[in-house]
Protein backbone atom coordinates (compact mmCIF):
# COMPACT_ATOMS: atom_id res chain seq x y z
CA UNK A 1 0.00 0.00 0.00
CA UNK A 2 1.28 3.68 -1.03
CA UNK A 3 1.36 6.47 1.50
CA UNK A 4 -1.86 5.80 3.71
CA UNK A 5 -0.50 8.74 6.30
CA UNK A 6 -3.25 11.54 5.05
CA UNK A 7 -6.29 9.28 4.15
CA UNK A 8 -9.10 11.44 2.45
CA UNK A 9 -6.71 14.18 1.23
CA UNK A 10 -6.85 14.31 -2.84
CA UNK A 11 -3.33 13.95 -4.39
CA UNK A 12 -2.05 17.17 -5.91
CA UNK A 13 -0.33 18.03 -9.00
CA UNK A 14 3.63 17.41 -8.75
CA UNK A 15 2.43 14.30 -6.54
CA UNK A 16 4.28 10.56 -8.57
CA UNK A 17 0.99 8.91 -9.43
CA UNK A 18 0.59 5.65 -7.39
CA UNK A 19 0.26 2.86 -9.57
CA UNK A 20 -1.97 0.45 -9.70
CA UNK A 21 -3.73 -2.93 -11.41
CA UNK A 22 -7.24 -3.05 -11.76
CA UNK A 23 -9.66 -5.62 -13.47
CA UNK A 24 -11.21 -3.40 -16.94
CA UNK A 25 -13.32 -6.56 -18.09
CA UNK A 26 -13.80 -10.13 -16.43
CA UNK A 27 -10.39 -11.41 -17.61
CA UNK A 28 -8.62 -8.39 -18.61
CA UNK A 29 -6.22 -6.15 -16.19
CA UNK A 30 -5.14 -2.49 -17.12
CA UNK A 31 -2.24 -0.92 -14.84
CA UNK A 32 -1.31 2.70 -14.89
CA UNK A 33 2.26 1.99 -15.72
CA UNK A 34 1.18 0.02 -18.83
CA UNK A 35 -0.29 3.43 -20.11
CA UNK A 36 2.86 5.70 -19.08
CA UNK A 37 4.08 7.36 -21.98
CA UNK A 38 0.93 8.99 -22.66
CA UNK A 39 -1.23 11.62 -20.87
CA UNK A 40 -3.72 9.87 -18.39
CA UNK A 41 -7.17 10.41 -17.32
CA UNK A 42 -8.50 9.32 -14.04
CA UNK A 43 -11.98 9.76 -14.06
CA UNK A 44 -13.10 8.39 -10.09
CA UNK A 45 -17.33 8.40 -9.98
CA UNK A 46 -18.94 7.11 -7.14
CA UNK A 47 -21.17 4.63 -9.13
CA UNK A 48 -22.15 2.79 -12.60
CA UNK A 49 -26.60 3.57 -12.88
CA UNK A 50 -26.21 6.78 -10.73
CA UNK A 51 -27.88 10.12 -12.57
CA UNK A 52 -24.99 12.10 -12.39
CA UNK A 53 -22.19 9.66 -12.64
CA UNK A 54 -24.23 8.39 -16.06
CA UNK A 55 -24.54 11.87 -17.39
CA UNK A 56 -20.70 12.70 -16.47
CA UNK A 57 -19.37 9.67 -18.26
CA UNK A 58 -21.72 10.30 -21.22
CA UNK A 59 -20.20 13.81 -21.57
CA UNK A 60 -17.11 12.37 -21.49
CA UNK A 61 -17.49 9.63 -24.11
CA UNK A 62 -18.11 12.32 -26.39
CA UNK A 63 -15.74 14.65 -25.83
CA UNK A 64 -13.47 11.62 -26.45
CA UNK A 65 -11.91 12.52 -29.56
CA UNK A 66 -10.90 15.57 -27.84
CA UNK A 67 -8.60 13.66 -25.57
CA UNK A 68 -7.64 11.94 -27.97
CA UNK A 69 -5.95 15.10 -29.57
CA UNK A 70 -3.79 15.17 -26.56
CA UNK A 71 -2.95 11.41 -27.25
CA UNK A 72 -4.46 10.94 -23.62
CA UNK A 73 -6.23 8.60 -22.59
CA UNK A 74 -9.36 7.91 -20.26
CA UNK A 75 -10.48 5.36 -17.91
CA UNK A 76 -13.39 5.78 -15.32
CA UNK A 77 -12.83 3.97 -11.79
CA UNK A 78 -15.27 3.08 -9.38
CA UNK A 79 -16.28 0.47 -6.65
CA UNK A 80 -18.75 -1.58 -9.01
CA UNK A 81 -17.48 -4.44 -10.04
CA UNK A 82 -16.36 -6.13 -13.41
CA UNK A 83 -19.97 -7.36 -14.71
CA UNK A 84 -21.54 -4.39 -13.27
CA UNK A 85 -19.25 -2.16 -15.49
CA UNK A 86 -19.68 -4.07 -18.48
CA UNK A 87 -23.54 -3.93 -18.51
CA UNK A 88 -23.18 -0.01 -17.70
CA UNK A 89 -20.53 -0.10 -20.35
CA UNK A 90 -22.59 -1.69 -22.86
CA UNK A 91 -25.77 -0.33 -22.41
CA UNK A 92 -24.19 3.79 -22.23
CA UNK A 93 -21.88 2.78 -25.43
CA UNK A 94 -18.95 3.88 -23.57
CA UNK A 95 -15.56 4.05 -25.50
CA UNK A 96 -13.47 4.01 -22.86
CA UNK A 97 -12.45 1.47 -20.32
CA UNK A 98 -14.23 1.30 -16.96
CA UNK A 99 -11.75 -0.18 -14.08
CA UNK A 100 -13.22 -1.89 -10.68
CA UNK A 101 -12.03 -0.64 -7.82
CA UNK A 102 -14.02 -3.86 -6.06
CA UNK A 103 -10.72 -5.89 -3.86
CA UNK A 104 -10.04 -4.67 -1.67
CA UNK A 105 -13.03 -2.33 -1.68
CA UNK A 106 -11.80 1.31 -2.80
CA UNK A 107 -7.93 0.69 -2.12
CA UNK A 108 -6.99 2.71 -5.38
CA UNK A 109 -9.12 5.70 -4.41
CA UNK A 110 -8.14 5.26 -0.79
CA UNK A 111 -4.43 5.88 -2.37
CA UNK A 112 -5.49 8.45 -4.61
CA UNK A 113 -7.01 10.12 -1.18
CA UNK A 114 -10.43 10.18 -2.61
CA UNK A 115 -12.29 7.30 -1.16
CA UNK A 116 -15.26 7.71 1.23
CA UNK A 117 -15.33 4.97 3.37
CA UNK A 118 -18.74 6.14 5.09
CA UNK A 119 -20.90 4.91 2.08
CA UNK A 120 -18.00 2.90 0.26
CA UNK A 121 -17.68 5.17 -2.65
CA UNK A 122 -15.31 6.62 -4.57
CA UNK A 123 -15.43 11.02 -4.56
CA UNK A 124 -16.25 12.36 -7.97
CA UNK A 125 -12.23 13.70 -8.44
CA UNK A 126 -10.35 13.78 -11.76
CA UNK A 127 -7.02 13.12 -11.84
CA UNK A 128 -4.62 14.66 -14.93
CA UNK A 129 -1.49 12.11 -15.45
CA UNK A 130 1.47 13.15 -17.81
CA UNK A 131 3.64 10.89 -19.62
CA UNK A 132 5.85 10.61 -16.87
CA UNK A 133 3.17 9.59 -14.23
CA UNK A 134 3.07 12.91 -12.57
CA UNK A 135 -0.47 13.97 -11.63
CA UNK A 136 -0.45 17.75 -13.13
CA UNK A 137 -4.01 18.57 -12.02
CA UNK A 138 -6.33 17.26 -9.94
CA UNK A 139 -10.74 17.90 -8.94
CA UNK A 140 -12.75 16.74 -6.55
CA UNK A 141 -16.50 17.79 -7.46
CA UNK A 142 -19.23 17.90 -4.81
CA UNK A 143 -20.59 14.73 -5.34
CA UNK A 144 -24.20 15.82 -7.16
CA UNK A 145 -22.50 18.09 -9.51
CA UNK A 146 -21.07 16.95 -12.95
CA UNK A 147 -17.60 18.63 -13.12
CA UNK A 148 -17.86 18.96 -17.09
CA UNK A 149 -14.65 18.23 -19.60
CA UNK A 150 -13.27 22.14 -19.26
CA UNK A 151 -10.77 21.46 -16.65
CA UNK A 152 -9.30 18.61 -17.73
CA UNK A 153 -8.85 19.99 -21.51
CA UNK A 154 -7.45 22.84 -19.85
CA UNK A 155 -5.02 20.91 -17.79
CA UNK A 156 -4.00 19.14 -21.21
CA UNK A 157 -3.40 22.25 -22.88
CA UNK A 158 -1.04 23.61 -20.08
CA UNK A 159 0.91 20.27 -20.28
CA UNK A 160 1.58 20.84 -24.20
CA UNK A 161 2.19 23.99 -24.00
CA UNK A 162 4.83 23.27 -21.35
CA UNK A 163 6.21 20.50 -22.91
CA UNK A 164 6.49 22.72 -25.88
CA UNK A 165 7.91 25.41 -23.77
CA UNK A 166 10.66 22.95 -22.73
CA UNK A 167 11.38 21.61 -26.13
CA UNK A 168 12.09 25.25 -26.95
CA UNK A 169 14.50 25.72 -23.97
CA UNK A 170 16.72 22.88 -24.90
CA UNK B 1 -14.72 26.95 -12.66
CA UNK B 2 -15.83 29.99 -14.14
CA UNK B 3 -15.42 30.23 -17.79
CA UNK B 4 -16.69 31.35 -21.21
CA UNK B 5 -18.90 30.54 -23.65
CA UNK B 6 -17.83 31.13 -27.03
CA UNK B 7 -19.29 35.03 -27.70
CA UNK B 8 -22.67 35.28 -29.73
CA UNK B 9 -21.76 35.08 -33.86
CA UNK B 10 -23.10 35.06 -37.26
CA UNK B 11 -23.31 31.35 -37.46
CA UNK B 12 -25.64 31.18 -34.03
CA UNK B 13 -29.08 30.52 -34.28
CA UNK B 14 -31.05 33.54 -32.61
CA UNK B 15 -34.11 34.79 -31.13
CA UNK B 16 -34.63 38.19 -30.20
CA UNK B 17 -32.48 41.68 -30.88
CA UNK B 18 -28.90 42.06 -30.88
CA UNK B 19 -29.33 44.93 -28.02
CA UNK B 20 -31.66 42.98 -25.75
CA UNK B 21 -30.36 43.29 -22.31
CA UNK B 22 -29.97 40.13 -21.45
CA UNK B 23 -29.02 37.01 -23.24
CA UNK B 24 -29.66 33.21 -22.50
CA UNK B 25 -28.01 30.73 -24.63
CA UNK B 26 -28.92 26.99 -24.15
CA UNK B 27 -26.56 24.38 -25.19
CA UNK B 28 -29.15 21.07 -26.35
CA UNK B 29 -29.57 17.84 -27.71
CA UNK B 30 -33.56 17.37 -29.45
CA UNK B 31 -33.37 13.95 -27.69
CA UNK B 32 -32.63 14.80 -24.19
CA UNK B 33 -35.58 14.78 -22.17
CA UNK B 34 -34.68 17.23 -19.67
CA UNK B 35 -34.07 20.03 -23.07
CA UNK B 36 -37.55 18.48 -24.14
CA UNK B 37 -38.94 19.32 -20.43
CA UNK B 38 -37.21 22.40 -20.37
CA UNK B 39 -38.48 23.94 -23.77
CA UNK B 40 -42.13 25.14 -22.74
CA UNK B 41 -40.64 26.58 -20.10
CA UNK B 42 -37.93 28.53 -21.96
CA UNK B 43 -40.97 29.82 -24.49
CA UNK B 44 -42.96 31.16 -21.88
CA UNK B 45 -39.87 32.17 -20.35
CA UNK B 46 -39.02 34.37 -24.15
CA UNK B 47 -42.75 35.25 -23.79
CA UNK B 48 -42.37 37.08 -20.78
CA UNK B 49 -39.15 38.72 -21.08
CA UNK B 50 -39.93 40.10 -24.54
CA UNK B 51 -37.81 42.13 -26.50
CA UNK B 52 -35.55 42.61 -23.40
CA UNK B 53 -34.38 38.86 -24.14
CA UNK B 54 -31.83 37.17 -26.66
CA UNK B 55 -32.23 33.46 -26.65
CA UNK B 56 -29.59 31.50 -28.46
CA UNK B 57 -29.62 27.89 -29.17
CA UNK B 58 -26.67 25.59 -29.30
CA UNK B 59 -26.40 22.24 -30.48
CA UNK B 60 -24.40 19.72 -27.68
CA UNK B 61 -25.80 15.86 -29.31
CA UNK B 62 -24.85 12.92 -27.09
CA UNK B 63 -24.83 11.01 -29.63
CA UNK B 64 -24.34 7.65 -28.03
CA UNK B 65 -26.60 7.93 -25.13
CA UNK B 66 -29.35 9.65 -27.62
CA UNK B 67 -29.59 7.37 -31.18
CA UNK B 68 -31.17 10.41 -33.08
CA UNK B 69 -29.76 13.54 -31.61
CA UNK B 70 -26.71 14.05 -34.43
CA UNK B 71 -29.63 13.63 -37.40
CA UNK B 72 -31.63 16.06 -35.69
CA UNK B 73 -29.23 18.57 -34.88
CA UNK B 74 -28.18 18.05 -38.64
CA UNK B 75 -31.91 18.49 -39.55
CA UNK B 76 -32.16 21.81 -37.39
CA UNK B 77 -28.96 22.88 -39.36
CA UNK B 78 -30.13 21.94 -42.71
CA UNK B 79 -33.59 23.75 -41.83
CA UNK B 80 -31.36 26.66 -40.82
CA UNK B 81 -30.47 26.98 -44.04
CA UNK B 82 -33.97 26.78 -45.62
CA UNK B 83 -34.53 29.91 -43.18
CA UNK B 84 -36.29 27.80 -41.13
CA UNK B 85 -34.79 26.93 -38.13
CA UNK B 86 -37.04 27.72 -35.46
CA UNK B 87 -39.42 26.11 -36.96
CA UNK B 88 -37.52 22.98 -37.05
CA UNK B 89 -36.24 23.20 -33.38
CA UNK B 90 -39.92 23.75 -32.30
CA UNK B 91 -41.04 20.39 -34.37
CA UNK B 92 -38.06 18.40 -32.78
CA UNK B 93 -38.88 19.58 -29.12
CA UNK B 94 -42.36 18.85 -29.92
CA UNK B 95 -41.99 15.43 -31.16
CA UNK B 96 -39.26 13.64 -29.27
CA UNK B 97 -40.67 10.17 -29.58
CA UNK B 98 -40.41 10.17 -33.42
CA UNK B 99 -36.87 11.42 -34.16
CA UNK B 100 -36.06 8.55 -36.71
CA UNK B 101 -35.01 9.71 -40.44
CA UNK B 102 -38.60 8.76 -41.85
CA UNK B 103 -39.92 10.67 -39.46
CA UNK B 104 -37.54 13.57 -39.94
CA UNK B 105 -38.20 13.65 -44.02
CA UNK B 106 -41.85 13.86 -43.18
CA UNK B 107 -41.27 17.20 -41.10
CA UNK B 108 -38.78 18.13 -43.65
CA UNK B 109 -41.32 18.12 -46.39
CA UNK B 110 -43.99 19.68 -44.18
CA UNK B 111 -41.33 22.65 -43.40
CA UNK B 112 -40.46 22.76 -47.34
CA UNK B 113 -36.75 21.91 -46.76
CA UNK B 114 -35.53 20.22 -49.91
CA UNK B 115 -34.89 16.84 -49.63
CA UNK B 116 -31.49 17.17 -51.21
CA UNK B 117 -30.53 19.52 -48.83
CA UNK B 118 -31.58 17.33 -45.52
CA UNK B 119 -29.89 14.08 -47.30
CA UNK B 120 -26.56 17.01 -47.81
CA UNK B 121 -26.88 17.26 -43.78
CA UNK B 122 -27.38 13.92 -42.90
CA UNK B 123 -24.28 12.88 -45.20
CA UNK B 124 -22.56 15.61 -42.67
CA UNK B 125 -22.92 18.72 -44.61
CA UNK B 126 -22.52 20.92 -41.17
CA UNK B 127 -21.10 18.26 -39.19
CA UNK B 128 -18.03 20.41 -38.47
CA UNK B 129 -20.48 23.38 -37.24
CA UNK B 130 -21.95 20.58 -34.82
CA UNK B 131 -18.60 20.09 -33.39
CA UNK B 132 -17.64 23.76 -33.13
CA UNK B 133 -20.65 24.06 -31.11
CA UNK B 134 -19.85 21.47 -28.89
CA UNK B 135 -16.35 21.98 -28.46
CA UNK B 136 -17.25 25.71 -27.48
CA UNK B 137 -19.71 23.94 -24.98
CA UNK B 138 -17.02 21.78 -23.53
CA UNK B 139 -14.80 24.71 -23.18
CA UNK B 140 -17.40 26.77 -21.45
CA UNK B 141 -17.95 24.23 -18.97
CA UNK B 142 -21.28 22.52 -20.53
CA UNK B 143 -21.76 19.48 -18.17
CA UNK B 144 -24.96 18.23 -19.39
CA UNK B 145 -28.17 19.12 -21.00
CA UNK B 146 -30.13 21.76 -21.15
CA UNK B 147 -27.01 24.01 -20.13
CA UNK B 148 -28.20 27.36 -19.71
CA UNK B 149 -25.70 30.58 -19.69
CA UNK B 150 -26.81 33.92 -18.92
CA UNK B 151 -24.93 36.49 -20.06
CA UNK B 152 -21.78 34.58 -20.72
CA UNK B 153 -22.14 32.67 -17.10
CA UNK B 154 -23.32 29.33 -16.57
CA UNK B 155 -26.84 29.13 -14.89
CA UNK B 156 -26.89 26.03 -12.40
CA UNK B 157 -29.75 27.20 -10.40
CA UNK B 158 -33.84 25.61 -10.44
CA UNK B 159 -35.32 25.67 -14.22
CA UNK B 160 -38.72 26.79 -13.66
CA UNK B 161 -40.52 30.01 -15.45
CA UNK B 162 -40.11 32.28 -12.09
CA UNK B 163 -36.62 31.45 -11.15
CA UNK B 164 -35.39 31.86 -14.97
CA UNK B 165 -37.25 34.91 -15.41
CA UNK B 166 -35.88 36.40 -12.49
CA UNK B 167 -32.62 35.88 -13.14
CA UNK B 168 -33.04 37.55 -16.44
CA UNK B 169 -34.44 40.35 -14.97
CA UNK B 170 -31.57 40.69 -12.70
CA UNK B 171 -29.28 40.47 -15.41
CA UNK B 172 -31.12 43.05 -17.46
CA UNK B 173 -31.25 45.55 -14.74
CA UNK B 174 -27.61 44.82 -14.02
CA UNK B 175 -26.87 45.98 -17.80
CA UNK B 176 -29.59 48.67 -18.25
Amino acid sequence: MADQSHPGTPLQPGQAAPDFSLPATPDQHLSLSEMRGAPVILAFYPADWSPVCGDELALFNEVLPEFHRFGARLVGISTDGVWCHAAFAGERKLHFPLLADFEPKGEVARRYGVYRPQEGIAERALFVIDSEGVIRWSYVSPLGLNPGADGILDALDDMTARAHNTGAAA
Amino acid sequence: MTRSIPPVGADDHILGPDDAAVTLVEYGDYECPYCGEAYPVLKAVQQAMGRQLRFVFRNFPLVDAHPHARRAAQFAEAASQAGVFWAAHDMLFENQDALDDESLLVYGERLGIGRALLLAAFEGRYDDKLRHDFIGGVRGGVNGTPCLFVDGVRYDGPRDIDALVDILRQAARRSA
